[in-house]
């Protein structure tokens, strides 16, 4: 990394100067990054160094959205067991023809036993009120700061079928990236995460309240867009699977790139490269 | 200089505290007075029960009416949840054919009365086909009809001070309540009939309350009483419905 920004000045960085040459895909790369301008001027001034690799928002809401993601899914298996089935259009009950079963209990209420929907339900929306307001904060602010734009939306360099290409056969080959490599998201990364953000988090919202009798009432189209609430109850269940393997592929790849230094800059700030004592 | 900047910072922590306590303080005194607080608001839970009904008093509509269907969509598979009451009282009026039964209105009303089955169908009727989910996931469209619980309540003259409508079935274990915008609502009425024939005992026979814009749970059957009331603190466990002591929310609307 030392020898790609030997010959880097912070103005370089600064004024954004691309030529199209190796150095400044680099410099675009790094530009792109919250750390970026920040290694670059770390050359000069090494108590830079220590800026943050995630900015403390998005740091903050990161952990509140994994507890907040942890209790909606928990709870979310609760209200499931209470009816494991799935239909598609306005209604379905036992009786009538289901998409699906799930191969689980039905473990709802009787007058002898509480289901976990009760406290599921519960748990579900309150967990959900604390998701929500936290990526609405989150939203705001990564438009405010312009974090999406020079983070998440791809690089024109990024879309070279060249760049394509390594970025996909890398993943596939399960390539440990290098420092330098991970100062910014690559392409799959930022796909992942606008699909996350700007996909997956609104059509829970858009399904959840597609659930909601009060909601239907003032917003029928809610729901009649989405062929009925039982539609709207079966999609609810299958962007929470994708949303739960996203997770799944995150924890791989923060493990695959280190574990204990990428939790660590999600929860301290520190940037990739520690100051000597 | 960092002395007048740490006194600085101690001011203006102080000040942004007490404004923070003050403004939560003025935020659940107007909460309370506009009636965005449910009953069930204590615990943890409590905070997401009160964001919810908040939310959806302050941002929905309290006049909007949920989805009507055509006849062509009524549920050819009704399920029920829960038999008919076991007890000795709903079984002699059960095979008494309802004709001793009495819907009793009391609490905050210029005139208390009880109605038998025949004097609730000669108020204005009114039939409806909805949509009703039950909490667990499932679902059914069916025809109701009934006398809207508005034309009750104006016939016995609500209180200005009343705030709440608490419903309480034959089955002991099971009582409800409303808000004053959901108990006048015009889809939320007393259902006699479903699908076009007498109630059965399943659904709730002789009577139960129909609340179209929230889940099954607050649509009660086998009624036996309407309290209106400005507190629910001492109905029964205070917390506005059966569901609550065992984990379900009081407001269905969700």
């Amino acid at each position: 990394m030392n020898s790609a920004l030997g010959y880097i000045t912070p103005k370089d960085v600064l004024a954004g100067n691309q030529q199209g040459t190796e150095k400044c895909v680099t410099l675009c790369a790094l530009a792109m990054a919250e750390s970026a301008h920040v290694a670059g001027l770390a050359l000069q001034n090494p108590e830079v160094l220590d800026s943050p690799r995630h900015s403390t928002l998005v740091r903050v809401t990161h952990w509140i959205h994994t507890l907040s993601f942890f209790a909606l899914v928990v709870s979310g298996i609760g209200i499931l067991l209470a009816h494991p089935r799935f239909y598609w259009g306005e209604t379905g009950a036992l009786g009538t023809p289901s998409l699906f079963d799930l191969p689980l209990p039905f473990l709802d209420t009787t007058p002898t036993y509480v289901g976990p929907s009760s406290w599921g339900r519960s748990l579900h929306f309150l967990s959900a009120w604390i998701c929500v307001l936290t990526g609405l904060l989150y939203v705001i602010s990564g438009l405010l700061s312009q974090h999406f734009r020079r983070n998440l939306l791809p690089m024109r360099s990024q879309l070279s079928a060249r760049s394509i290409s390594r970025t996909v056969s890398d993943h596939l080959r399960m390539k440990r990236p290098s420092e330098e490599e991970s100062l910014a998201y690559n392409l799959l990364q930022r796909l992942a995460y606008l699909t996350v953000v700007f996909l997956f988090f609104p059509l829970m919202i858009w399904t959840g309240l597609a659930m909601s009798p009060s909601a239907t009432s003032v917003f029928p189209i809610l729901v009649t867009a989405l062929h009925g609430q039982q539609s709207a109850r079966t999609i609810h269940f299958f962007v929470a699977d994708f949303l739960v393997l996203f997770l799944l592929v995150h924890i791989a790849m923060v493990s695959l790139a280190g574990f204990t230094r990428r939790v660590r800059a999600m929860i301290t700030g520190q940037s990739v490269r520690t100051r000597q004592p | 200089m960092s002395h007048a900047l740490s006194r600085r910072k101690l001011i203006t922590t102080g000040l942004a505290a007490a404004a923070g306590v003050s403004g939560l303080g003025v935020a659940a005194l107007l909460a309370e007075r506009f009636g965005l607080i449910p009953p069930d608001h204590g615990g943890i839970f409590g905070v997401g029960e009160t964001m919810t009904y908040a939310a959806q008093r302050l941002l929905m509509s309290r006049h909007s009416l949920a989805r009507e269907f055509n006849r062509s969509e009524i549920s050819k598979v009704a399920p029920i949840n829960g038999k008919p009451p076991e007890n000795e009282t709903y079984q002699r009026l059960l095979a008494g054919g309802f004709q001793d039964w009495r819907l009793t209105v009391d609490g905050l009303v210029a005139r208390p009365a009880s109605f038998s089955l025949a004097e609730l169908k000669r108020f204005p009727s009114r039939t409806q086909i909805t949509h009703q989910a039950c909490e667990e996931g499932w679902s059914f469209i069916a025809e109701w009809t009934g006398v809207q619980l508005s034309t009750v309540l104006n016939f016995v003259g609500v209180r200005p001070e009343a705030k709440y409508v608490a419903y309480f079935s034959l089955d002991e274990s099971w009582w409800d309540s409303l808000d004053m915008p959901d108990a006048l609502h015009p889809q939320t009425f007393l259902a006699y009939g479903m699908n076009g024939r007498e109630l059965p005992t399943d659904h709730g026979a002789p009577v139960r309350m129909r609340v179209a814009r929230q889940l099954g749970f607050k649509s009660v059957k086998h009624l036996r009483q309407i309290t209106v009331t400005d507190t629910l603190k001492n109905v029964r466990d205070g917390l506005g419905s059966s569901g609550p002591g065992i984990g379900y929310s009081w407001y269905g609307g969700i």
